[in-house]
Protein backbone atom coordinates (compact mmCIF):
# COMPACT_ATOMS: atom_id res chain seq x y z
CA UNK A 1 0.00 0.00 0.00
CA UNK A 2 1.22 3.18 -0.93
CA UNK A 3 0.50 6.20 1.87
CA UNK A 4 0.53 9.75 1.17
CA UNK A 5 2.43 11.98 2.33
CA UNK A 6 0.51 14.28 5.03
CA UNK A 7 -0.68 17.32 3.59
CA UNK A 8 0.98 20.36 3.49
CA UNK A 9 -2.06 22.60 5.10
CA UNK A 10 -4.50 21.25 7.09
CA UNK A 11 -7.83 21.63 5.39
CA UNK A 12 -10.37 19.22 7.66
CA UNK A 13 -11.66 16.21 5.21
CA UNK A 14 -11.46 16.24 1.47
CA UNK A 15 -14.49 17.69 -0.35
CA UNK A 16 -16.22 14.38 -0.97
CA UNK A 17 -15.81 13.04 2.22
CA UNK A 18 -17.74 16.22 3.27
CA UNK A 19 -20.01 15.33 0.53
CA UNK A 20 -20.91 12.41 1.51
CA UNK A 21 -21.47 13.48 5.24
CA UNK A 22 -23.86 16.39 4.30
CA UNK A 23 -25.79 14.09 1.50
CA UNK A 24 -26.05 11.21 4.57
CA UNK A 25 -27.69 14.25 6.54
CA UNK A 26 -29.91 15.75 3.98
CA UNK A 27 -31.38 12.06 3.23
CA UNK A 28 -32.07 10.96 6.67
CA UNK A 29 -33.72 14.82 6.95
CA UNK A 30 -35.98 14.50 4.10
CA UNK A 31 -36.82 10.21 4.50
CA UNK A 32 -37.46 11.54 8.61
CA UNK A 33 -39.87 14.49 7.13
CA UNK A 34 -41.62 12.51 4.69
CA UNK A 35 -41.82 9.05 6.39
CA UNK A 36 -41.91 10.22 10.08
CA UNK A 37 -42.79 14.02 10.05
CA UNK A 38 -40.44 14.19 12.98
CA UNK A 39 -39.17 17.31 12.36
CA UNK A 40 -41.83 19.85 13.02
CA UNK A 41 -39.83 21.39 16.03
CA UNK A 42 -36.99 21.97 13.46
CA UNK A 43 -39.27 23.26 11.18
CA UNK A 44 -40.82 25.67 13.26
CA UNK A 45 -37.14 27.02 14.50
CA UNK A 46 -36.13 27.45 11.20
CA UNK A 47 -39.62 29.40 10.69
CA UNK A 48 -38.74 31.95 13.43
CA UNK A 49 -35.33 32.76 12.32
CA UNK A 50 -36.29 33.38 8.59
CA UNK A 51 -39.57 35.53 9.63
CA UNK A 52 -37.68 38.80 9.79
CA UNK A 53 -36.83 38.47 6.23
CA UNK A 54 -40.23 36.89 5.13
CA UNK A 55 -41.32 39.79 6.26
CA UNK A 56 -38.75 42.63 5.31
CA UNK A 57 -38.84 40.93 1.36
CA UNK A 58 -42.93 41.11 1.45
CA UNK A 59 -43.14 44.72 2.46
CA UNK A 60 -42.14 46.90 -0.49
CA UNK A 61 -44.93 44.90 -1.87
CA UNK A 62 -48.09 45.21 0.55
CA UNK A 63 -46.64 49.39 0.98
CA UNK A 64 -47.15 49.30 -2.83
CA UNK A 65 -50.77 47.88 -2.37
CA UNK A 66 -51.79 50.27 0.32
CA UNK A 67 -50.17 53.16 -1.29
CA UNK A 68 -52.31 52.21 -4.46
CA UNK A 69 -55.71 52.04 -2.35
CA UNK A 70 -54.68 55.67 -0.39
CA UNK A 71 -54.13 57.34 -4.03
CA UNK A 72 -57.35 56.80 -5.51
CA UNK A 73 -59.52 59.40 -7.47
CA UNK A 74 -62.75 61.53 -6.27
CA UNK A 75 -64.46 59.89 -8.97
CA UNK A 76 -63.31 56.61 -8.84
CA UNK A 77 -64.25 56.63 -5.10
CA UNK A 78 -67.95 58.44 -5.77
CA UNK A 79 -69.01 55.71 -8.65
CA UNK A 80 -68.07 52.63 -6.23
CA UNK A 81 -69.78 54.33 -3.21
CA UNK A 82 -72.61 54.83 -5.42
CA UNK A 83 -72.67 51.66 -6.20
CA UNK A 84 -72.16 50.17 -2.39
CA UNK A 85 -75.02 52.30 -1.13
CA UNK A 86 -77.28 50.17 -4.24
CA UNK A 87 -75.84 47.24 -3.33
CA UNK A 88 -76.50 47.64 -0.08
CA UNK A 89 -80.17 48.85 -0.84
CA UNK A 90 -80.38 45.51 -2.27
CA UNK A 91 -79.19 43.47 0.05
CA UNK A 92 -81.32 45.27 2.74
CA UNK A 93 -84.15 43.71 2.26
CA UNK A 94 -82.25 39.96 1.99
CA UNK A 95 -80.74 40.67 4.87
CA UNK A 96 -83.84 41.28 7.38
CA UNK A 97 -84.94 37.66 5.48
CA UNK A 98 -82.00 36.23 6.37
CA UNK A 99 -82.16 37.34 10.45
CA UNK A 100 -85.38 36.25 10.29
CA UNK A 101 -84.58 33.00 8.83
CA UNK A 102 -82.02 32.26 10.99
CA UNK A 103 -83.68 32.86 14.14
CA UNK A 104 -86.46 30.33 12.58
CA UNK A 105 -83.52 27.54 11.56
CA UNK A 106 -82.36 28.44 15.36
CA UNK A 107 -85.24 27.14 16.84
CA UNK A 108 -85.46 24.12 14.42
CA UNK A 109 -82.29 22.96 15.01
CA UNK A 110 -83.04 23.47 18.82
CA UNK A 111 -86.08 21.62 18.20
CA UNK A 112 -84.06 19.13 16.55
CA UNK A 113 -81.71 18.92 19.58
CA UNK A 114 -79.04 19.55 16.04
CA UNK A 115 -75.54 20.19 16.75
CA UNK A 116 -74.77 23.81 16.07
CA UNK A 117 -73.37 24.86 13.09
CA UNK A 118 -69.74 25.63 13.10
CA UNK A 119 -69.63 29.50 14.73
CA UNK A 120 -68.70 32.34 12.14
CA UNK A 121 -65.03 33.05 13.79
CA UNK A 122 -63.61 34.80 11.00
CA UNK A 123 -59.71 35.67 10.74
CA UNK A 124 -58.68 38.38 8.28
CA UNK A 125 -55.29 37.31 7.14
CA UNK A 126 -52.92 38.73 4.21
CA UNK A 127 -51.15 36.71 1.59
CA UNK A 128 -47.48 37.23 1.89
CA UNK A 129 -46.78 35.33 -1.05
CA UNK A 130 -47.55 32.42 -2.87
CA UNK A 131 -44.80 29.14 -1.89
CA UNK A 132 -41.95 29.07 -4.28
CA UNK A 133 -42.17 25.26 -4.78
CA UNK A 134 -43.23 24.90 -8.31
CA UNK A 135 -44.39 21.09 -7.30
CA UNK A 136 -47.06 22.30 -4.86
CA UNK A 137 -49.53 24.81 -4.46
CA UNK A 138 -49.04 27.08 -1.41
CA UNK A 139 -49.64 30.39 -0.10
CA UNK A 140 -48.38 31.73 3.34
CA UNK A 141 -50.47 34.02 4.91
CA UNK A 142 -49.29 36.34 7.58
CA UNK A 143 -51.03 34.53 10.72
CA UNK A 144 -50.50 32.17 12.57
CA UNK A 145 -50.32 30.36 16.01
CA UNK A 146 -50.54 33.41 17.78
CA UNK A 147 -53.43 34.33 16.11
CA UNK A 148 -55.12 30.71 16.69
CA UNK A 149 -54.76 29.65 13.41
CA UNK A 150 -54.69 25.85 13.79
CA UNK A 151 -54.09 23.14 11.09
CA UNK A 152 -56.75 21.91 9.06
CA UNK A 153 -58.99 25.41 9.42
CA UNK A 154 -60.20 26.37 6.01
CA UNK A 155 -59.37 29.55 3.89
CA UNK A 156 -61.83 31.38 1.57
CA UNK A 157 -62.08 34.62 -0.01
CA UNK A 158 -65.21 36.39 -1.03
CA UNK A 159 -66.06 34.19 -3.79
CA UNK A 160 -65.35 30.33 -2.17
CA UNK A 161 -62.84 27.99 -0.90
CA UNK A 162 -59.27 29.30 -1.60
CA UNK A 163 -57.31 26.23 0.55
CA UNK A 164 -57.11 24.67 3.97
CA UNK A 165 -54.53 25.81 6.45
CA UNK A 166 -51.95 22.93 6.55
CA UNK A 167 -48.69 23.99 8.84
CA UNK A 168 -48.86 26.42 11.59
CA UNK A 169 -46.20 28.88 12.74
CA UNK A 170 -46.06 30.67 15.30
CA UNK A 171 -46.49 34.27 13.08
CA UNK A 172 -47.27 32.84 9.87
CA UNK A 173 -49.03 29.87 8.45
CA UNK A 174 -48.67 27.92 5.00
CA UNK A 175 -52.18 27.33 2.97
CA UNK A 176 -52.88 24.55 0.55
CA UNK A 177 -54.86 25.86 -2.16
CA UNK A 178 -57.42 23.44 -3.18
CA UNK A 179 -55.59 22.98 -6.59
CA UNK A 180 -52.64 21.48 -5.11
CA UNK A 181 -51.94 17.78 -6.23
CA UNK A 182 -53.21 15.55 -3.66
CA UNK A 183 -55.40 18.48 -1.54
CA UNK A 184 -58.98 16.81 -0.72
CA UNK A 185 -62.20 18.74 -0.37
CA UNK A 186 -65.38 16.42 0.35
CA UNK A 187 -68.02 18.55 -1.98
CA UNK A 188 -71.48 17.91 -2.82
CA UNK A 189 -73.47 19.37 -6.14
CA UNK A 190 -75.93 22.32 -4.92
CA UNK A 191 -78.34 21.24 -7.90
CA UNK A 192 -79.22 17.58 -6.37
CA UNK A 193 -76.99 16.97 -2.97
CA UNK A 194 -74.99 14.59 -4.98
CA UNK A 195 -71.75 13.72 -2.67
CA UNK A 196 -68.29 13.34 -3.96
CA UNK A 197 -64.21 14.04 -3.90
CA UNK A 198 -62.21 17.16 -5.38
CA UNK A 199 -59.35 16.62 -5.39
CA UNK A 200 -56.32 19.55 -6.64
CA UNK A 201 -54.23 18.40 -10.16
CA UNK A 202 -51.86 20.67 -9.32
CA UNK A 203 -52.22 23.13 -12.76
CA UNK A 204 -53.60 26.25 -11.96
CA UNK A 205 -57.64 26.35 -12.23
CA UNK A 206 -58.25 22.93 -12.94
CA UNK A 207 -59.79 20.83 -10.11
CA UNK A 208 -61.19 16.95 -10.42
CA UNK A 209 -63.94 15.14 -8.88
CA UNK A 210 -62.68 11.58 -8.23
CA UNK A 211 -64.57 8.49 -8.14
CA UNK A 212 -67.59 9.33 -9.87
CA UNK A 213 -69.57 6.44 -10.95
CA UNK A 214 -70.60 7.31 -14.64
CA UNK A 215 -74.43 7.47 -14.51
CA UNK A 216 -73.69 9.77 -11.62
CA UNK A 217 -75.58 13.43 -12.53
CA UNK A 218 -72.67 16.21 -12.91
CA UNK A 219 -73.74 18.69 -15.66
CA UNK A 220 -71.59 21.49 -16.97
CA UNK A 221 -72.28 24.24 -14.78
CA UNK A 222 -72.99 22.53 -11.50
CA UNK A 223 -71.94 24.39 -8.49
CA UNK A 224 -69.92 22.15 -6.03
CA UNK A 225 -70.50 23.59 -2.07
CA UNK A 226 -68.47 21.90 0.58
CA UNK A 227 -70.46 19.08 2.49
CA UNK A 228 -69.04 19.18 5.68
CA UNK A 229 -69.37 15.76 6.34
CA UNK A 230 -65.67 15.41 6.97
CA UNK A 231 -66.23 17.97 9.89
CA UNK A 232 -63.58 20.06 8.88
CA UNK A 233 -64.64 22.16 6.17
CA UNK A 234 -68.06 24.20 7.27
CA UNK A 235 -70.81 23.02 4.97
CA UNK A 236 -72.06 24.96 2.15
CA UNK A 237 -69.10 27.25 1.21
CA UNK A 238 -68.65 27.28 -2.73
CA UNK A 239 -65.63 25.45 -4.01
CA UNK A 240 -65.97 25.36 -7.82
CA UNK A 241 -67.85 24.73 -10.81
CA UNK A 242 -67.88 21.59 -13.05
CA UNK A 243 -67.32 22.40 -16.66
CA UNK A 244 -66.06 19.30 -18.26
CA UNK A 245 -67.71 15.75 -17.67
CA UNK A 246 -66.53 12.78 -20.05
CA UNK A 247 -67.77 9.28 -19.59
CA UNK A 248 -66.23 6.50 -21.26
CA UNK A 249 -68.01 3.17 -21.28
CA UNK A 250 -64.20 1.55 -20.84
CA UNK A 251 -63.35 3.68 -17.94
CA UNK A 252 -64.53 2.93 -14.05
CA UNK A 253 -65.36 6.84 -13.29
CA UNK A 254 -66.58 9.57 -15.29
CA UNK A 255 -64.25 12.24 -15.57
CA UNK A 256 -65.38 15.00 -14.07
CA UNK A 257 -63.12 18.80 -14.10
CA UNK A 258 -64.03 21.37 -12.68
CA UNK A 259 -62.38 25.41 -12.20
CA UNK A 260 -61.78 27.00 -8.61
CA UNK A 261 -64.89 29.52 -7.62
CA UNK A 262 -62.07 31.38 -5.17
CA UNK A 263 -59.87 33.46 -6.20
CA UNK A 264 -56.96 30.83 -6.05
CA UNK A 265 -53.94 32.26 -7.87
CA UNK A 266 -54.68 35.81 -7.13
CA UNK A 267 -55.98 37.19 -3.79
CA UNK A 268 -54.50 39.59 -1.25
CA UNK A 269 -56.84 38.86 1.68
CA UNK A 270 -58.20 35.13 3.14
CA UNK A 271 -60.57 34.46 6.20
CA UNK A 272 -59.55 31.56 7.94
CA UNK A 273 -62.92 30.20 9.28
CA UNK A 274 -64.05 26.82 11.00
CA UNK A 275 -62.03 24.82 13.02
CA UNK A 276 -62.66 21.33 14.59
CA UNK A 277 -65.87 20.46 15.02
CA UNK A 278 -66.61 18.20 17.97
CA UNK A 279 -67.07 15.15 16.67
CA UNK A 280 -68.84 12.38 18.49
CA UNK A 281 -66.07 9.54 19.70
CA UNK A 282 -64.54 7.40 17.18
CA UNK A 283 -66.57 4.19 17.63
CA UNK A 284 -64.47 1.84 18.98
CA UNK A 285 -62.32 -0.66 17.18
CA UNK A 286 -64.32 -3.99 16.21
CA UNK A 287 -62.75 -7.01 17.99
CA UNK A 288 -61.39 -9.43 15.66
CA UNK A 289 -63.81 -12.02 14.62
CA UNK A 290 -62.29 -15.05 13.99
CA UNK A 291 -62.03 -15.50 18.34
CA UNK A 292 -65.75 -15.64 18.11
CA UNK A 293 -66.47 -19.79 16.12
CA UNK A 294 -64.30 -20.53 18.51
CA UNK A 295 -65.88 -19.68 21.78
CA UNK A 296 -69.27 -20.81 20.12
CA UNK A 297 -67.73 -24.38 19.40
CA UNK A 298 -66.85 -24.60 22.61
CA UNK A 299 -70.25 -23.88 24.54
CA UNK B 1 -14.24 39.05 -23.10
CA UNK B 2 -10.90 40.83 -22.15
CA UNK B 3 -11.94 43.06 -19.92
CA UNK B 4 -12.98 39.98 -17.66
CA UNK B 5 -9.15 38.01 -18.40
CA UNK B 6 -8.03 41.04 -17.15
CA UNK B 7 -10.00 41.33 -13.66
CA UNK B 8 -9.52 37.66 -12.83
CA UNK B 9 -5.74 38.68 -12.96
CA UNK B 10 -6.04 41.43 -11.00
CA UNK B 11 -5.04 41.71 -7.14
CA UNK B 12 -7.95 41.75 -4.96
CA UNK B 13 -7.81 42.47 -0.88
CA UNK B 14 -8.81 39.43 1.20
CA UNK B 15 -12.94 39.15 1.32
CA UNK B 16 -14.76 39.96 4.52
CA UNK B 17 -16.57 37.45 6.06
CA UNK B 18 -19.60 40.00 6.90
CA UNK B 19 -19.05 40.48 3.15
CA UNK B 20 -20.33 36.99 2.59
CA UNK B 21 -22.90 36.07 4.89
CA UNK B 22 -24.48 39.68 4.04
CA UNK B 23 -24.54 38.69 -0.25
CA UNK B 24 -26.13 35.47 0.64
CA UNK B 25 -28.94 37.35 3.07
CA UNK B 26 -29.27 39.59 -0.10
CA UNK B 27 -29.61 36.83 -1.90
CA UNK B 28 -32.16 34.74 0.84
CA UNK B 29 -34.50 38.39 0.45
CA UNK B 30 -34.58 37.84 -3.12
CA UNK B 31 -35.99 34.19 -3.18
CA UNK B 32 -37.86 35.50 -0.62
CA UNK B 33 -39.88 38.22 -2.49
CA UNK B 34 -43.52 37.38 -3.39
CA UNK B 35 -43.08 36.11 -6.73
CA UNK B 36 -45.76 35.04 -8.51
CA UNK B 37 -46.86 32.49 -10.75
CA UNK B 38 -45.33 33.70 -14.31
CA UNK B 39 -42.37 35.21 -12.48
CA UNK B 40 -42.12 32.27 -10.41
CA UNK B 41 -40.82 30.49 -13.73
CA UNK B 42 -38.45 33.10 -14.86
CA UNK B 43 -36.96 33.72 -10.89
CA UNK B 44 -33.25 32.53 -10.97
CA UNK B 45 -32.76 30.47 -7.63
CA UNK B 46 -30.17 33.81 -6.43
CA UNK B 47 -28.94 31.44 -3.11
CA UNK B 48 -28.01 28.88 -5.47
CA UNK B 49 -26.40 31.88 -7.88
CA UNK B 50 -24.52 33.53 -4.74
CA UNK B 51 -23.66 30.14 -2.76
CA UNK B 52 -21.88 29.31 -6.46
CA UNK B 53 -20.08 32.06 -6.90
CA UNK B 54 -18.76 32.06 -3.26
CA UNK B 55 -17.67 28.32 -3.63
CA UNK B 56 -16.01 29.23 -6.48
CA UNK B 57 -14.36 32.57 -5.90
CA UNK B 58 -13.37 31.26 -1.85
CA UNK B 59 -13.73 27.76 -1.69
CA UNK B 60 -11.84 28.34 1.28
CA UNK B 61 -14.49 30.10 3.35
CA UNK B 62 -17.63 29.24 2.21
CA UNK B 63 -18.56 25.69 2.08
CA UNK B 64 -20.82 22.90 2.82
CA UNK B 65 -22.21 24.05 6.61
CA UNK B 66 -23.36 27.00 4.65
CA UNK B 67 -24.84 25.54 1.80
CA UNK B 68 -26.72 22.92 3.96
CA UNK B 69 -28.55 25.38 6.83
CA UNK B 70 -29.52 27.41 3.88
CA UNK B 71 -31.13 25.18 2.04
CA UNK B 72 -33.06 24.06 4.86
CA UNK B 73 -33.76 27.30 5.24
CA UNK B 74 -35.01 27.64 1.90
CA UNK B 75 -37.65 24.31 2.07
CA UNK B 76 -38.71 25.82 5.22
CA UNK B 77 -39.87 29.14 3.18
CA UNK B 78 -41.03 27.29 0.00
CA UNK B 79 -42.98 25.12 2.49
CA UNK B 80 -41.00 22.47 0.58
CA UNK B 81 -39.70 18.99 1.56
CA UNK B 82 -37.36 19.11 4.48
CA UNK B 83 -34.02 18.61 2.98
CA UNK B 84 -34.73 18.61 -0.49
CA UNK B 85 -32.32 21.83 -0.77
CA UNK B 86 -30.07 21.17 1.57
CA UNK B 87 -29.00 18.29 -0.67
CA UNK B 88 -28.92 19.76 -3.71
CA UNK B 89 -27.19 22.98 -2.22
CA UNK B 90 -24.73 20.66 -0.55
CA UNK B 91 -23.68 18.62 -4.16
CA UNK B 92 -23.24 22.47 -5.38
CA UNK B 93 -21.27 23.30 -2.76
CA UNK B 94 -19.47 20.67 -4.15
CA UNK B 95 -19.66 20.91 -7.39
CA UNK B 96 -18.28 25.02 -6.92
CA UNK B 97 -15.08 23.78 -4.87
CA UNK B 98 -13.87 20.58 -6.75
CA UNK B 99 -14.02 22.41 -9.87
CA UNK B 100 -12.96 25.91 -8.83
CA UNK B 101 -9.77 26.06 -10.58
CA UNK B 102 -10.71 25.20 -13.65
CA UNK B 103 -14.06 27.76 -13.95
CA UNK B 104 -11.59 30.23 -12.93
CA UNK B 105 -9.34 28.94 -15.99
CA UNK B 106 -12.11 30.08 -18.24
CA UNK B 107 -13.38 33.34 -18.55
CA UNK B 108 -16.59 35.31 -20.43
CA UNK B 109 -18.93 33.07 -21.89
CA UNK B 110 -17.41 29.37 -21.47
CA UNK B 111 -17.63 29.79 -17.73
CA UNK B 112 -21.20 31.39 -18.01
CA UNK B 113 -21.69 27.63 -19.89
CA UNK B 114 -19.90 25.92 -16.67
CA UNK B 115 -22.10 27.72 -14.21
CA UNK B 116 -25.33 26.55 -16.27
CA UNK B 117 -24.80 23.16 -15.89
CA UNK B 118 -23.89 23.40 -12.60
CA UNK B 119 -27.30 24.90 -11.66
CA UNK B 120 -29.08 22.68 -14.20
CA UNK B 121 -27.63 19.83 -11.99
CA UNK B 122 -29.02 21.56 -8.57
CA UNK B 123 -32.26 21.79 -10.37
CA UNK B 124 -32.20 18.38 -11.44
CA UNK B 125 -31.44 17.00 -7.97
CA UNK B 126 -34.22 19.11 -6.65
CA UNK B 127 -36.70 17.29 -9.67
CA UNK B 128 -35.34 13.98 -8.57
CA UNK B 129 -36.52 14.12 -4.97
CA UNK B 130 -40.11 15.44 -5.54
CA UNK B 131 -40.79 13.34 -8.35
CA UNK B 132 -39.17 10.28 -5.61
CA UNK B 133 -41.49 11.83 -3.16
CA UNK B 134 -44.82 11.53 -5.44
CA UNK B 135 -45.07 14.64 -7.16
CA UNK B 136 -45.47 15.08 -10.79
CA UNK B 137 -43.45 16.78 -13.54
CA UNK B 138 -43.56 20.41 -13.14
CA UNK B 139 -42.39 21.18 -16.94
CA UNK B 140 -39.19 21.85 -18.78
CA UNK B 141 -40.10 25.69 -17.86
CA UNK B 142 -39.13 24.71 -14.80
CA UNK B 143 -35.46 25.10 -15.55
CA UNK B 144 -35.94 28.62 -17.31
CA UNK B 145 -34.65 30.18 -14.08
CA UNK B 146 -30.86 28.37 -14.42
CA UNK B 147 -30.08 30.18 -17.46
CA UNK B 148 -31.43 33.18 -16.64
CA UNK B 149 -29.04 32.93 -13.95
CA UNK B 150 -26.28 31.99 -15.73
CA UNK B 151 -26.59 35.31 -18.01
CA UNK B 152 -26.62 37.38 -14.13
CA UNK B 153 -23.03 35.23 -13.06
CA UNK B 154 -20.85 37.92 -14.79
CA UNK B 155 -22.82 40.75 -13.85
CA UNK B 156 -23.08 39.22 -10.26
CA UNK B 157 -19.28 38.67 -10.39
CA UNK B 158 -18.12 42.49 -10.61
CA UNK B 159 -20.77 43.34 -8.17
CA UNK B 160 -19.16 41.22 -5.51
CA UNK B 161 -15.98 42.34 -6.49
CA UNK B 162 -16.44 45.64 -5.88
CA UNK B 163 -15.75 45.78 -2.38
CA UNK B 164 -11.77 43.54 -2.70
CA UNK B 165 -10.66 46.31 -5.45
CA UNK B 166 -7.94 47.95 -3.52
CA UNK B 167 -8.52 51.73 -3.02
CA UNK B 168 -6.19 53.78 -5.50
CA UNK B 169 -3.70 55.30 -3.79
CA UNK B 170 -3.82 58.80 -3.96
CA UNK B 171 0.06 59.78 -3.51
CA UNK B 172 0.74 57.71 -7.33
CA UNK B 173 -1.64 59.56 -9.77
Amino acid sequence: MEHQPPPFFKTGPAPLARLLIFSALSLTVLVADVRFDYLASLRQVAAVVIYPLQRIAAAPFSIARRIGDFLVTHGSLRTQNAQLAQENFDNAALLLQLKALQAENAQLRDLLAARKRLGTELVTAEVLYAARDPFSRKVVIDKGSRDDIRAGQVAVDNRGVVGQVTRVYPWISEVTLVTDKGQLVPVQNLRNGLRAILAGTGSDGTLELRFVPPNADFENGDELVTSGIDGVYPPGLPVARVTEVERSAEKMFARVTGVPLGGVANHTHVLIAGGSRDLPPRPPAEEPKSPLPKKSRKG
Amino acid sequence: MADTRIMLQEILLPVRAGFIGLTLIVALLLNLLPWSSAWLWLKPDFVALVLLYWCVAQPRKVGFVSAWLLGLVMDVADGALFGQHALSYSILAYAGIVLHRRVLMFSGTPQVLHIVVLLLLNDLIVITIRVLAGAGFPGFQYFIGSFIAGALWLPLGVLLKLPQRPQPDPDRV
